[in-house]
């Protein structure tokens, strides 16, 4: 599946799709990723059990549900039970995945995950679907853009987006075999497929999709496609971007971020969340605490998200490859100008 | 109900006992806490440690043991002195209570203290996650129960309610709820504050095996669990009424000592007559 035409050494040591090519790019949503990861880790692991809020198939906890009837549990419309029952479960020896859409798990439940998932240090994962504004035609009510924030403040919690539905498969099976609670976040559109198989992952490493040492974009979910897209237009401006999949909001890759930092001397973050708190205020936390540069940050800005098409609401908060690629040159522009 | 032998009572009464002069001692030396709830827990506890769970104070993970979960955490201070008594850790540990660095936290941390099931404090928690702890020990075939504690002012949480539809559902009979009736919570009766009567109809509503004793009735309340075990199918709540601050007679049905703890001329009173009751009780063992 890697491709020659992937214009970095990084891309081809990661084996990635050549995404510069239309063609060879597949739509598949992560969301597809977590229901196929999720039924290969219960063949791992006959400790893994499926809890579902009502949502089981658009979570994709489905084809777990068909594959291991006995390790399914059904607990309806209760997030609150959702959480608090798979801590029950883990404490007992199980080894829970819990989904719903992000923004009622762990939107809604969040003083449940809080105190008997991570205080009570509960090996539990919530799968949280649906996530950002991709949702698309729901609107806003349905469109989780706080998530990460209220995950990756509590401690002992881990927080995982996966960049494309490859990666969230890979992530599904990291995270069914690494303890701790958990939250893995994913989406519910078709995306580009980016990564293949033979892409290595580990939570917490972060991974260089591309090379350049002038702009570092780092970027999370199932926006660093558009953020691979945007490097590849910037190149023709003569900038040459490196972009990070920061998939491990926490803990995060300290190391990569800084050694980006240190490198191209400004930082593009994109992600599909609110820019307070989320995956870019944490990179921002990590230069300002050792080695400050400027940053642009590309999310939604302290809106909520609205009815429309994926592809309308991506534009609509400045999410988009046009949006990523003048966040690029101002960041570029910006460095230049600290450098007098 | 003449299924505990007297002796076996007295012992009990007198482990009761204990339990509260702990409370009192380590509510004292803690300087804050709950003391009324966990006065009016004590009996119940005393008869758990004591009795009727399967346990082990030497091996506080065993994986066969009964799971004892306390949803409303804030009376941790009777759990504690309990599990003190038991032989789960020194009873002068008791006196290090919300001091820095304790085992013993203000509301009691899983983590922190080997024996505890749970972290609580939350409220309305505790019977969701003993639903998933006694669906697994249905998933794995397990001898063990699970008993959780739980106050009545807690059923006015939402959590609670789903977790009583979800043991229904599941038909979670190894699941016994014990709910502390004492109609006292923070801001007075839990009748003014949002009424939970008809509590017992609520519960056969959602499918529950519905009992009811006193509180400070050992015996009573140790025929109940084994009432309670028999039943096949349905999980099972023990509504024990009870009387807040139980044993000291300036506390009893007073919603003001909930969240208080008693000072020093109020503790010497209050030992002094958990004293003199300690005396009766070795009085009826003649």
């Amino acid at each position: 599946m890697a491709s020659a035409g992937v214009t970095s050494a990084a891309g081809a040591a990661m084996h990635l799709v050549d995404y510069t090519d239309p063609a060879a790019i597949k739509q598949v949503p992560t969301r597809n990723g977590f229901g196929e990861g999720l039924v290969e880790a219960g063949r791992r692991d006959e400790r893994i059990i499926a809890i579902c809020a009502d949502l089981s198939e658009s979570t994709r906890m489905e084809a777990f549900k068909k594959t291991f009837p006995q390790r399914y549990i059904e607990i309806g419309v209760a997030e609150q039970m959702l959480v608090a029952m798979a801590a029950g479960l883990a404490a007992a020896g199980k080894i829970p995945f819990i989904a719903s859409y992000a923004m009622f798990n762990p939107g809604r439940s969040w003083e449940q995950v809080r105190t008997t998932m991570a205080l009570n240090e509960s090996d539990v994962k919530i799968a949280g679907a649906h996530a950002g504004v991709s949702v698309g035609p729901d609107g806003a009510t349905h469109q989780a853009i706080e998530d990460i924030a209220i995950m990756r403040v509590i401690p002992k919690m881990t927080v995982v987006v996966p960049c494309d539905s490859a990666q969230t498969k890979q992530a599904t099976l990291a995270v069914a075999g690494r303890f701790g609670p958990t939250y893995l976040r994913f989406a519910r559109a078709e995306s580009a497929v980016v990564t293949t198989d033979q892409t290595p992952f580990e939570i917490g490493t972060a991974q260089t999709f591309r090379d350049g040492d002038d702009v570092a974009v780092v970027a999370c979910g199932i926006l660093v496609y558009n953020a691979l897209v945007a490097a590849e237009l910037a190149r023709k401006d003569g900038i040459e971007c490196r972009v990070v999949n920061n998939h491990t909001i926490k803990p995060m890759d300290e190391a990569a971020i800084l050694a980006a930092a240190r490198d191209c001397g400004t930082i593009v973050s994109v992600e599909e969340h609110q820019v307070h708190g989320g995956m870019g205020s944490r990179v921002a936390e990590i230069v300002a605490a050792h080695d400050p540069v400027p940053m642009e940050f590309i999310g939604v800005h302290d809106r909520f998200g609205q009815s429309g098409s994926p592809p309308e609401l991506t534009e609509e908060y400045g999410m988009g490859v046009t949006a990523i690629l003048a966040a690029i040159k101002r960041a570029h522009g910006r460095k230049r100008a600290a450098r007098g | 109900m003449g299924l505990l032998a007297p002796e076996r009572l007295t012992a009990l009464e007198e482990h009761a006992n204990d339990v509260r002069q702990g409370i009192i001692r380590s509510l004292l030396a803690a300087g804050s806490g709950h003391s009324g709830g966990s006065l009016d827990m004590a009996d119940i506890f005393a008869a758990l440690y004591f009795h009727v769970l399967r346990h082990d104070p030497q091996r506080p993970d065993w994986p066969e043991r009964d799971r004892l979960l306390l949803s409303c955490g804030h009376i941790a201070p009777v759990r504690y002195s309990a599990m003190a008594y038991a032989g789960y850790f020194p009873v002068e540990e008791l006196l290090t209570l919300r001091h820095f660095r304790t085992r013993l936290q203000g509301h009691p941390e899983r983590v922190s203290l080997p024996g505890l099931e749970t972290t609580s404090g939350p409220l309305g928690e505790g019977l969701a996650q003993g639903a998933g702890m006694a669906l697994a020990g249905k998933l794995d075939g397990a001898g063990w129960r699970v008993y959780v504690v739980t106050s009545d002012g807690e059923h006015q949480c939402g959590l609670h309610w789903e977790a009583m539809m979800t043991a229904a559902k599941f038909q979670l009979d190894n699941l016994t709820c014990i709910v502390d009736r004492n109609v006292i919570q923070i801001d007075g009766s839990t009748e003014d504050v949002m009424p939970l009567e008809p509590l017992t109809d609520k519960y056969r509503a959602f499918n529950w095996e519905v009992f009811e004793c006193d509180g400070h009735d050992i015996g009573a309340f140790v025929a109940t669990v084994e009432k309670a075990k028999q039943v096949k199918g349905k999980p099972q709540v023990i509504i024990a009424h009870t009387v807040m601050g139980k044993g000291v007679s300036f506390m009893e049905g007073d919603y003001l000592w909930h969240g208080k703890p008693p000072k020093q001329d109020e503790a010497d009173q209050a030992l002094r007559e958990l004293g003199a009751a300690r005396e009766l009780i070795g009085a009826q063992r003649g």
